[in-house]
């Protein structure tokens, strides 16, 4: 690590592959990648950049879900997030979880709610919803409708 | 050897939430550990959607009973970083108190519980008579011993009365000399050394890797402090220390959370003596259209809340992390290569909570079934304690000073 901060030593390292880095304030960076570069991203951002994965995000925006690893880099007192845009009806990445186990849950989390697939997860079960909950029903979805009562 | 599947929970009286953790041992030494949550998903982020703003505030306290501040003061921030908001500074001092407060309370409550689990009742009684001090001063100052609704976007909702500051520092003088003398009777206590050190041992790199927060990965000797990384509130401008300990076992969870205590006593201290006059409400008249991320130190670590505003009056997707969501996977670092009464104690470090349904069960995968209790896991634990307290021969620090106790009343 180098005195360079994260956010400046991953616009060098990744250059192009960023395809928009906006600042919300000097604390709060956010940076859009292409969903096959999220993985490497992740994994440099944490490797290399002791950046601490605080959680990952999702939203169903109506063009696609969007989905956000919010990293924090305690030396830079900086919160970088990296934004993925996947596509519906059947969202897919790549998953972070293989090397980076604080991925793992947040992971299991986002295909209960979302559906989004994450290839290469080491543990693509479950998490949150129950065991009983109906295959392919996601309630963070905007066509989710409520059963009725 | 024949492995044997231990489910602990989804009940469990070790655990806040209910949570599935399933054991495979080998005799009794712990293999693996699979997990599982989801049994107290109640919808609040999507909840959080259906109301507005200032609602908002009040359901996301209700969260957790202890931590009923933290996530509140996480989701106030992340709107006012949505809106660019600046607070005044008399309501940035007037957090930190009701934050410090609160975390002086839920370290003296985990004290005494993981004294009680581990036979140290003493220590039980000890912690929880002086967070009662605690309690009056969160009446006293807010109106009431938790679930203060202090907070709202752009401050805060009540001003503190400095006339009751002098009483305050009084009550605090009180609780912070007897924190010392139970910090100084549960670090010098070889029983408990030998009970606690080595036990659960979370790696400095298990701690990174798992994303872990607050007093777990402190104790594994890294100085994440969301107070001190992304300083929020007054926190900037008041002097305090980050403390941590070397050794990642349960034992440094512990002193971690008994050094934190007396930190946080002098933050609320320094609080009253330097609190500026002033407004204490920025008056947010509407959210515009964003993003925004709010994190505040809770007691058990990072609480992180994300919010997106589409310009209306409520939020259209509220992310919630509580920091639990990330210290409990490190289990399957901590319990392996344990027995079964040391995993009580290494899930207990995180912070136990005593209020939820007993029930557990010890079931062997082949066929010959056995039923162990909660209470027989407890007696277990307490089992190992007082066989330490007899190899040591005589009365342990601990005892000592109730015996001092007793004698001068």
């Amino acid at each position: 690590m180098s005195d360079m901060s994260a956010l400046a030593a991953t616009q060098i390292r990744f250059g192009a592959t960023l395809l928009d880095v906006s600042l919300h304030n000097e604390r709060r960076a956010y940076i859009s990648i292409d969903k096959k570069d999220a993985p490497s991203v992740c994994r440099y951002l944490y490797e290399e950049q002791g950046g601490r994965l605080a959680t990952a995000s999702g939203i169903d925006m109506r063009s696609g879900i969007e989905i956000l690893y919010h990293f924090m880099i305690p030396r830079d007192h900086q919160l970088i997030t990296l934004k993925i845009k996947v596509e519906k009806p059947a969202p897919e990445t790549g998953s972070c979880g293989d090397f980076l186990p604080a991925a793992i849950w947040i992971e299991r989390e986002l295909n209960d709610i979302l559906g989004v697939t994450f290839t290469g997860h080491p543990d693509p079960r479950r998490l949150i919803m129950s065991d009983d909950w109906p295959e392919g029903v996601y309630p963070f979805r905007r066509d989710f409708k409520e059963p009725a009562r | 050897m024949k492995r044997t599947v231990i489910p602990l929970g989804p009940f469990h009286p070790l655990l806040e939430e209910a949570e599935f953790f399933k054991l495979y041992v080998e005799g009794e030494t712990v293999v693996d550990v699979d997990l599982r949550i989801g049994y107290m998903h109640r919808g609040i982020e999507r909840l959080s959607t259906e109301k507005n703003w200032d609602q908002s505030t009040y359901l996301v306290e209700r969260i957790c009973g202890i931590c009923s501040t933290s996530h509140p003061m996480a989701y106030v921030q992340a709107v006012e970083d949505l809106g660019g908001f600046d607070i005044p500074d008399r309501a940035k001092f007037i957090r930190v108190i009701i934050c410090e407060l609160e975390r002086i309370h839920s370290h003296l409550l985990w004290v005494g519980l993981a004294g009680h689990f581990i036979g140290y009742d003493t220590v039980f009684m000890w912690a929880w008579k002086y967070r009662e001090p605690i309690l009056d001063i969160c009446e006293k100052l807010t109106g009431n011993r938790n679930h203060y609704a202090m907070m709202k976007p752009g401050g805060v909702r009540r001003d503190l009365d400095k006339n009751d500051f002098a009483w305050v520092h009084k009550e605090l003088d009180k609780v912070i000399a007897k924190t010392e003398m139970l910090t100084g009777a549960v670090l010098d206590d070889p029983v408990l050394h030998a009970r606690m050190k080595k036990v659960g041992v979370l790696s400095k790199e298990d701690a990174v890797g798992y994303g872990t927060v607050g007093p777990t990965v402190r104790a594994s000797g890294i100085p994440d402090d969301i107070r001190v990384d992304d300083p929020y509130a007054a926190y900037d401008k008041l002097d305090f220390n980050v403390c941590t300990w070397p050794s990642g076992d349960v034992f440094g969870k512990a002193a971690v959370r008994l050094l934190e205590l007396i930190e946080s006593v002098k933050l609320v201290k320094q609080c009253m003596d330097e609190m500026p006059e002033g407004p204490i409400d920025a008056r947010i008249k509407r959210v515009p259209e964003g993003e925004g991320i709010g994190h505040a130190e809770a007691p058990r670590g990072e609480v992180f809340h994300y919010v997106r505003g589409d310009g209306g009056n409520s939020p259209i997707r509220h992310k919630i992390r509580a920091p639990s969501y990330v210290n409990i996977p490190s289990f399957k670092a901590t319990c392996i290569g344990h027995t079964i009464s040391d995993v009580a104690l290494i899930t207990a470090a995180v912070d136990p909570c005593y209020c939820c349904t007993e029930r557990m069960a010890v079931l062997d995968n082949s066929s010959d079934e056995f039923i162990m209790s909660g209470k027989e896991l407890e007696t277990e634990s307490r089992k190992v304690t007082a066989k330490l307290k007899a190899d040591y021969g005589r009365l342990t620090p601990v005892e000592e000073t109730v015996a001092k106790f007793l004698k001068e009343g």
